[in-house]
Parts: C-alpha cells; sequence; structure tokens
C-alpha cells in the first residue's frame, strides 16, 4: 500500500455520518478448508447496508457473493469458518459475538434469507403454511392458530391466491414462482429489518421473474426493509438498487450509487461486466467477454486479484494490491487506475475482447 | 389410494402363493422323509409306516400331493401336523400370537433405539461419540443373533440371574397373580429374546437413519430452517428427522423377514413357544404341512410389513403418496 493512496473506508451517505448503518460488515473473511489448502472465499469485505434501502451485491458465481450472505447470519458451518478480526454489526450490535441462543432471535426475525432455488430451499415434507408458522412461533410467543393465521395473511400479501388452501399443501404440488412467493412469506413473515435476496429469481422463468422482483419491490416499501440483493445480473440490479457493490475475488472491488456506476464504471472488472450485458441500443456484432476465469480462492494471484484478466493491468497491479480507492465522492474502487488514470487511455485494448 | 391397496393386496397374494409353491416343492424334495424320525422308528415296524404314508397321501406323486394341498388351502385347511397329530392351524395359531408378540416388540424396540442412536451420531457426527456409537452399532449389526442371545443369557439370566432363562412364563408362579402379574412374568421372559432381536436389528437401522440424517442436514431445506432461526433440536428433529424418516420405516418394514428368520434362532435358545421353534422342529422332523404352512405365514407378514411400511413412508413423505 502507498503512501499517496488514500484507503476510504465504507460509505456512509453524506449527512448519515452520526446514525448507525442497519447492517456493517467489516473485513469479513470466511475460509473453508478444501482438499490442498484452504479456500478463502469471502477475503476482507467491507460492505454497508442502511435502513430502508436496496443494496445490490454483484458478481461472477464462485466471488463468495453467498458465502457473504450466510456468514452475515452464521450460516457458514460446519465446514466454513469466519476468522477473527472479522465484523458482522446489525445496528452496532456485533453479530459474531452473540451466544448462540441470541444469534437465533437475529436469524429469521430482524434479518431473513431467502434463497435460489425454492424448491429444495422449502422442506418437502412439510405443509408450506406449517414451514411459515413454525419462522413466527420460533420468534413470538404466539398460539399456534395465531401463528397458522399469521402464516395465511403473509401468503395472501405476497399474492398467492387461495391461501387458506394453499397453506395446507407440500412444496411439489405448487408451481416455481409460487414456491418463491413462499419464501418470500417465510422470510417476511417476522417483519425483517434486512431481506437477503440471494438470486432469487434465477430459477424463475423470465415472466416470473419480473413479478418476483415487483413483488419483492412492493413488499420492501409496506414494510420498510432493507435489501441485499445478490446477483449475477446487472440488468436486475440496474433496475432494482439504489447502491452496487460489485465483488471479485472474496472483495469488493467496486462500490458507487447505482446510476454512477453504470455511467462511469471505474473498475476495469465492472467494466468488462457491464460490456457482457447484451444492450439493444448499441449494435454490436458479438456480445464481449472477460477473458479468463475467476481464480480458484485457494490461491489469489498477488497483487491486484483481476490484474491476470485485466486489459490495463501494468507492472504496478502484479505486485501491490490496491486498497479501495476514492474515485468520485460516494464511488470507489479497488483499482491503482483511480491514482494513474493516465493509464487507462494508454491502454489500446478495451475492456474485454473478442471471444 | 383404494385402488394402490386392491394392486398391493393382489401382488401380495401371488408371493404367498409362490411361497407356498416354492416351500412345498423344496421340503418335498429335500432329502429325508416325514414318519422316519427316531422316535416313529423306533415304536413303528414298516408295514404301520406305510399306512401312515398312505393317509398323509406321501405315497401319490408329487404333483397330485400338491393339487391336494392346494385344494384343501382352498379350504382353509392346513392339514394335519405329522409328527405331532394335530390340525396345523391349531399348532401354528398358538404359536402365532407368541411370535407376532416378540416380533413386535423387537420391531418397535429396534426402530426407535436406532433412530435413537442415529441421530445422535447424526448430531455428533465427527466426534468421538459418533465414532464409539459407530463401532457398537455395527458390532450389533454383524453379531450372529443366536450368539448374541447365548451371551446375554449367560450374563443376565445365569450370572446375574436377573431374568429366567427359557419360555413365556413362570410354570411355578402362584395361581392368583392376576392378569397384571401374569403379564408381568410374560414381559420378564420377554426382555432378553426380544432385546437380543431389537439389537441385531437396531445395529442396522442406527447405521441407516445416521446416514440418511446426515445426508438430510446437508440439504438446502435445513439451511432454511436455520435461517430461520430455529433452535439445533428442532433443526434436527422436525426439519432433517422428518426428511430422513421415510427411507428408514422402508428399512424398517423390510427388517421384518430378517426379524422372522432371527425368531427362529432366538425362539430355540430362548425357548419361546413361537413359530420359530415349532418350524425350527418341523423342519428337523419333515413335517411338511407344518413347514409349508409356517413358510406361507410368514410370507403373509412380509408382504404385510412391506404394505404396511409402504401407507407409513406414504404417511411420512407427501412425494410418495400413490395419489400425489
Amino acid at each position: 500500500m502507498t503512501g499517496s493512496a488514500t484507503p476510504a473506508t465504507p460509505a456512509t451517505p453524506p449527512g448519515r455520518e452520526a446514525r448507525v448503518p442497519l447492517l456493517e460488515l467489516r473485513d469479513l473473511r470466511v475460509t473453508f478448508p478444501v482438499a490442498g489448502g484452504v479456500a478463502r472465499a469471502v477475503d476482507g469485505l467491507d460492505l454497508l447496508v442502511e435502513a430502508g434501502e436496496t443494496v445490490g451485491l454483484v458478481g461472477e458465481s464462485g466471488c463468495g457473493k453467498s458465502v457473504t450472505a450466510l456468514a452475515i447470519l452464521r450460516l457458514v458451518g460446519p465446514d466454513g469458518h469466519i476468522a477473527h478480526g472479522s465484523s458482522v454489526r446489525l445496528e452496532g450490535r456485533d453479530l459474531l459475538a452473540l451466544p448462540g441462543k441470541e444469534m437465533r432471535a437475529v436469524r429469521g426475525n430482524h434479518v431473513a434469507l431467502v434463497f435460489q432455488e425454492p424448491l429444495s430451499a422449502l422442506n418437502p415434507v412439510l405443509r408450506i403454511g406449517a414451514q411459515i408458522a413454525e419462522a413466527v412461533r420460533a420468534h413470538e410467543s404466539v398460539t399456534r392458530a395465531t401463528a397458522r393465521w399469521r402464516a395465511i395473511e403473509m401468503l395472501t400479501m405476497v399474492g398467492l391466491p387461495e391461501a387458506e388452501r394453499r397453506a395446507r399443501q407440500y412444496p411439489h404440488q405448487l408451481s416455481g414462482g409460487m414456491r418463491q412467493r413462499v419464501m418470500i412469506a417465510m422470510a417476511l413473515v417476522c417483519r425483517p429489518k434486512l431481506l437477503i435476496a440471494d438470486e432469487p429469481t434465477t430459477a424463475l422463468d423470465v415472466t416470473i421473474q419480473a413479478e418476483i422482483l415487483e413483488l419483492l419491490a412492493e413488499l420492501q416499501r409496506k414494510l420498510g426493509m432493507a435489501v441485499l440483493l445478490i446477483t449475477h445480473n446487472l440488468g436486475l440490479v440496474a433496475e432494482t438498487t439504489q447502491r452496487v457493490a460489485v465483488m471479485y475475488g472474496g472483495q469488493i472491488v467496486e462500490e458507487a450509487a447505482t446510476e454512477a456506476l453504470f455511467a462511469r464504471a471505474a473498475h476495469p472488472y465492472t467494466e468488462g461486466l457491464l460490456a457482457a450485458v447484451p444492450r439493444l441500443d448499441e449494435p454490436r456484432e458479438r456480445l464481449r467477454v472477460i477473458p479468463g476465469q475467476v481464480p480458484p480462492a485457494t490461491s489469489w494471484p498477488a497483487g491486484c486479484r483481476f490484474h491476470p484478466r485485466c486489459p490495463y493491468a501494468w507492472e504496478r497491479c502484479r505486485t501491490e494490491a490496491p486498497p479501495l480507492l476514492e474515485a468520485a465522492p460516494g464511488h470507489r474502487a479497488r483499482c491503482w487506475l483511480v491514482e494513474e488514470p493516465a493509464r487507462r487511455t494508454r491502454a489500446d485494448a478495451p475492456p474485454g475482447e473478442k471471444p | 389410494m383404494l385402488g394402490f391397496l386392491a394392486r398391493r393386496l393382489a401382488l401380495a397374494a401371488l408371493t404367498v402363493l409362490a411361497v407356498v409353491t416354492i416351500t412345498f416343492a423344496l421340503v418335498h424334495l429335500a432329502p429325508g422323509e416325514p414318519m422316519l424320525g427316531n422316535a416313529e422308528r423306533m415304536r413303528a415296524d414298516s408295514a404301520t409306516i406305510a399306512r401312515q404314508r398312505a393317509r398323509f397321501g406321501l405315497d401319490r406323486p408329487i404333483a397330485t400331493q400338491f393339487a391336494f394341498y392346494l385344494a384343501n388351502l382352498a379350504r382353509g385347511e392346513l392339514g394335519e401336523s405329522f409328527v405331532r397329530h394335530r390340525p396345523v392351524a391349531l399348532v401354528l395359531g398358538e404359536a402365532l400370537p407368541n411370535t407376532l408378540l416378540l416380533g413386535a416388540v423387537a420391531l418397535a424396540a429396534s426402530f426407535l433405539l436406532g433412530v435413537a442412536i442415529g441421530s445422535v451420531q447424526a448430531a455428533r457426527r465427527g466426534t468421538w461419540v459418533d465414532g464409539v456409537l459407530s463401532i457398537g452399532s455395527l458390532a450389533c449389526y454383524s453379531t450372529p443373533s443366536f450368539w448374541l442371545g447365548l451371551v446375554l443369557l449367560l450374563v443376565f439370566g445365569q450370572q446375574l440371574g436377573w431374568l429366567p432363562v427359557a419360555g413365556m412364563t413362570d410354570p411355578a408362579a402362584p395361581e392368583h397373580v392376576g392378569p397384571l402379574g401374569r403379564a408381568l412374568d410374560v414381559l420378564r421372559h420377554l426382555l432378553l429374546p426380544a432385546a437380543t432381536l431389537a439389537l441385531v436389528n437396531a445395529g442396522a437401522i442406527a447405521r441407516f437413519e445416521r446416514g440418511a440424517l446426515v445426508d438430510a442436514l446437508g440439504a438446502e431445506f435445513v439451511r432454511t430452517a436455520r435461517a430461520k432461526g430455529l433452535s439445533p433440536a428442532a433443526v434436527l428433529v422436525k426439519h432433517a428427522g422428518r426428511s430422513a424418516l421415510a427411507p428408514v420405516l422402508t428399512l424398517a418394514g423390510l427388517s421384518v423377514p430378517a426379524l422372522l428368520t432371527g425368531s427362529v434362532l432366538v425362539e430355540s435358545v430362548f425357548g419361546w413357544p413361537g413359530m420359530g421353534r415349532v418350524t425350527y422342529e418341523a423342519i428337523f422332523a419333515r413335517d411338511y404341512n407344518v413347514v409349508t404352512a409356517a413358510a406361507m405365514i410368514a410370507g403373509i407378514l412380509v408382504a404385510l410389513g412391506s404394505l404396511l411400511a409402504d401407507l407409513a413412508v406414504a404417511r411420512a413423505d407427501p412425494r410418495q403418496r400413490p395419489d400425489a
């Protein structure tokens, strides 16, 4: 790290300095033992989510997005290990220091998760109504009848037709879209402050995807929760989020307001991601792809983790790991180009190359 | 559901018919003959034996004998025991309830014990507890039941003298003990043979339950259950346990034949007056009618066992219901 660099702290939107953020991840590190070493799936991740806002966490598969989601609720076990020195704070409270029982009181109650594949994420042998009611009874001392009524009310709220009848059905008797509505109902039945949606629409048909996204946005307005949307789909991020964090190699490589990121990506990886999105308004012969693959989490490259795939990389990138640098107010990128912008124009290669 | 039951019962009837045919053929083709047992030979001359053979139709061709047997069976006649000179229905009718009592207690105990051990192992997987229980259940599973029975008998019956060594009731029990006293007496006699059968079977069920639970604990819906904030016990029992139940119930149903064959040996060891002992004695006496009828009843029990297991599985797993 050089003296001239200004390692930025995670974003605190202007005017909010005094407030405690809803979720604050600092130097989050999660490791998994694998054959031939230790996979550093999440490796020094900083992220902020303010109450009520929608943040997108974007990256290719294998970049550590889902592990981050699970680590927030300490669900990476038994194999995963959250390293000492990591910090996960919910409204200032250190979740990593909580005893098991208090941690369980957070899960599903203050922070809820929606998973990618609702068919395997729902218990196949329990009625969906019971699975939702169970979440209520885990956190509130209510009668079975009340919990059941809350489940049906929530199923109605997520737009499941004939909620009362459906509540008595099993997951395999529902369509994929309905199952994801059930997952969302289950996550929101205790009115969490933060909903983490891990690829919530990836397993669904395109038409259903739009419905589910609309539903999430509507419920967010109604219930006032914050949403951390984890996805590889930049289109989804553009439509639904206020801020975006781009993840690569177990770290955040760029973080900005959504509009700013789409207008002026500061990190070459983000540029590559944006160039890989098919666009209707620009004629292009073929889609660009980012050359190479995400390196294995057991051996991140030295220096900048993206340098082997980066069209601009120079000597410094191979040896020195860049910190998150402030490219513009509220816009940070983990890239030496922020300090040496001249290098960007000097490179002849555009971000990404033709396959 | 009714169609499913009808199909299954028809299939069971065919299976039982096949069992009867095969057993009939086997006992008749096996070396040795009835009426030539030691007791018979000492008392009877060859003319008497020939008369007896004619009386039971044993001098006719085997096909004819089988036709007669089936015709009798269709009328509900199981024939007469060559050795006991009593109707087979009576001989087996006395023994069957005792075997059912022993088998049902052993099956229930082995299921509960196996599921409990397997659950503890899954919850503590990778620890020394898991290792010790794993060795224990493997040892139980691989021990021959008659040997285990003898060891239990020696230890608890002979050395410690806590439990009776043989029979089903205490012949010296006073008359006035009443129904409760008699039940307790049977229970005391039941304990060792039931424990023998249950331990062997529980070993198999525990190993299976552990595997099914560990698989279930890795499933995504278990992660969902944890993400809901459920306690580890609720996750293990309600979510992983429920979904691991179906395969274990299937195994319990499939262990009915093993329990029945096991009971042949265990009943002999403990002098338990059940089907197993009657069958065992009948086989050595070449008491054809008893052996064939016993095999038929065993076939019926196995068919019923697997049908009940399938119904229980359908109860436990909605995806496996015939109308789903």
